[in-house]
């Protein structure tokens, strides 16, 4: 039997979600790399451009610096083009301050690379109180 | 803020030390504004593990319609109807609108109205509408450890580093929060742990533009995209504070930086070992001259015109402005060629009275207030208008961010986009 897959995160904020995951290689901008108006990562060469992070569980390496965030997620949110969750291994509190605003779930820091357990298409939990990203199905 | 409630009651001040002031601010003591103001900073606090708030003598906000979006203005909307006021003292970021020259540039006169709207909203709520990322320049210098809640990157890490005052990057409704508690949780850079330098960079040629500085920063930024890496500069003169502006806007634009510490320049840094507070620094990076003369050789035209030059991210100083119009004297941009500049409403007054501005609008270029040039209302909207493919610019930060709107940054020195802006270079 596989043993659970699941990944210990440092700090986490927000409600229990599960979703598709969208693992990436690159950190994120909602202002620099996003197109609001859309929800689809827009900005030429980003790994992810084109993919629509709506509803979404969203695994970045690093935040980009800008203090849009703070607006962005309550803009985002409020248009019905927010992700489930943001799942960060070095974030910034522009990006922690923004996700607790629109009650986004927000985690960073983990205790092993995300793409050692989970990738792009898997359905994960996020469980903030737990501190604990689970994989529950593959692709 | 009442969004908070339920996870801020779950757990409402967990095991933080809060003041009288601050026990009566969560019991609504001082209106429902600072009430939802101070919860949504313990939610903050408690992500971070902030075990106490520390109070604040001036905070700067972000919050244009750009960013704002409608939702962002209907909650300022219902913020400033509860009666909230600003406790500190408190000043505006740029819009995302220069309300003479909208109708030039083609803006959208709902969201221009809105734009109003917003400044007014700012107004009543004791907030001052200067509309400056250059407030370290402008508006207020805090001295060594003072605390602030700044937001706009540029303004922070210029506040930490040069400065020697204490600020986290602090998002638009992070920075309200402030403004109506007169206060921010303790955490990140107000702390004396973080700080302290986490690596060297040698500088191991001399500077001589602000494109310079950028391009510093990018590289160190680049390599080490860390919100709590300080980087301890060793061997870069004595910069400007112009100049410290450019390198401070790049490292936190690439690198989302919010401290550095320059040997003998900057107040944290009597020495190295007083930077790193006698830790080992993680590693050590040289930067030489054939690494910026690599960054401006990154850069391709992909074949498309030179036709638009902006002198933008962060706004240019009254002595940028002179700089600039000493290069364009008695000179005229090349036809179908846009120069822009972005300023605030006192450099541009200043530069009025001093003669630079009409040298520069004589020259052919737009100066624009109260604006910073990547967040302007409708800006992929003129670059398709325009057909403008590249951006010529001597900011780093700005090559950076107009990726956002499909332009393609290109970082040259400033005497370099003054040749293109007049045709005599390329």
């Amino acid at each position: 039997m596989e043993q659970t897959k699941a990944i210990t995160v440092n700090r986490a904020f927000g409600d229990i979600v599960e979703g598709e995951a969208i693992v990436s290689e690159e950190g994120f901008s909602p202002r620099y790399d996003l197109d609001r108006w859309s929800g689809i990562i827009s900005r030429p060469g980003h790994k992810l451009e084109g993919l629509s992070i709506t509803g979404k569980i969203l695994f970045f390496p690093s935040a980009k610096g800008g203090v849009a965030a703070g607006w962005a997620f309550h803009d985002i949110k409020h248009k019905g083009l927010a992700p489930k969750a943001f799942v960060f291994g070095v974030t910034n509190p522009v990006m922690v301050q923004g996700a607790i605003f629109a009650n986004i779930t927000i985690t960073e820091g983990w205790d092993c690379v995300p793409h050692d357990v989970i990738r792009t298409g898997d359905i994960v939990r996020v469980d903030p109180q737990l501190r604990r990203i689970v994989l529950v199905s593959r692709k | 803020m009442s969004r908070m409630n339920k996870h801020a009651n779950a757990d409402a001040t967990y095991d933080m030390e809060l003041s009288p002031e601050e026990q009566a601010m969560l019991r609504g003591e001082k209106g429902e504004a600072v009430q939802e103001a101070i919860r949504l900073q313990i939610e903050i606090a408690k992500f971070w593990g902030a075990k106490r708030m520390v109070p604040v003598t001036n905070v700067h906000i972000m919050g244009d319609m750009e960013v704002l979006g409608d939702a962002g203005k209907d909650f300022l909307t219902s913020v400033a109807a509860k009666n909230a006021r600003a406790a500190c003292a408190t000043t505006t970021n740029p819009r995302c609108v220069d309300f003479a020259f909208a109708d030039r540039l083609g803006q959208d006169p709902e969201i221009v109205g809105k734009e109003m709207q917003v400044v007014s909203l700012f107004k009543t709520m004791n907030i001052a509408p200067v509309n400056t990322c250059i407030n370290y320049q402008t508006v207020y210098q805090p001295h060594v450890g003072e605390h602030v809640a700044w937001g706009d990157t540029g303004t922070v890490i210029y506040a930490n580093s040069v400065f020697g005052a204490r600020t986290n990057f602090e998002s638009g409704p992070a920075a309200l929060a402030a403004a109506l508690t007169g206060r921010t949780a303790a955490y990140g850079f107000h702390l004396d742990e973080n700080r302290k330098g986490t690596f060297l960079v040698e500088i191991n040629f001399t500077p001589n533009d602000y494109a310079d500085w950028g391009a510093i920063g990018k590289l160190v930024g680049e390599m080490n995209q860390n919100y709590l890496a300080v980087p301890v500069f060793v061997g870069a003169g004595s910069p400007s504070s112009d100049e410290l502006k450019h390198l401070g806007a790049a490292l936190a634009a690439y690198g989302s930086m919010a401290m550095f510490h320059m040997v003998g320049v900057t107040p944290e840094a009597r020495s190295v070992e007083d930077a790193f507070g006698g830790k080992q620094p993680s590693h050590v990076m040289s930067i030489s001259q054939a690494d910026i003369d690599a960054v401006y050789a990154s850069y391709n035209t992909n074949g498309n015109p030179l036709d638009l030059v902006v002198f933008s991210g962060p706004q240019l100083s009254i002595l940028e402005i002179a700089k600039l119009a000493d290069l364009f004297r008695g000179k005229r941009v090349k036809p179908g060629t846009q120069v822009i500049v972005t300023t605030t409403n006192g450099v541009k007054s200043h530069a009025r009275q001093i003669g630079t501005l009409q040298t520069l609008e004589e020259a052919g270029v737009l100066i624009l207030e109260g604006v910073c040039f990547y967040i302007l209302q409708n800006l992929s909207q003129m670059r398709e208008s325009n057909g403008w493919m590249n951006v010529i610019t001597n900011s780093a930060k700005l090559a950076n961010n107009v990726g956002a709107h499909k332009l393609n940054g290109i970082l040259r020195k400033t005497s370099d986009c003054v040749d293109i802006a007049l045709g005599t270079g390329a």
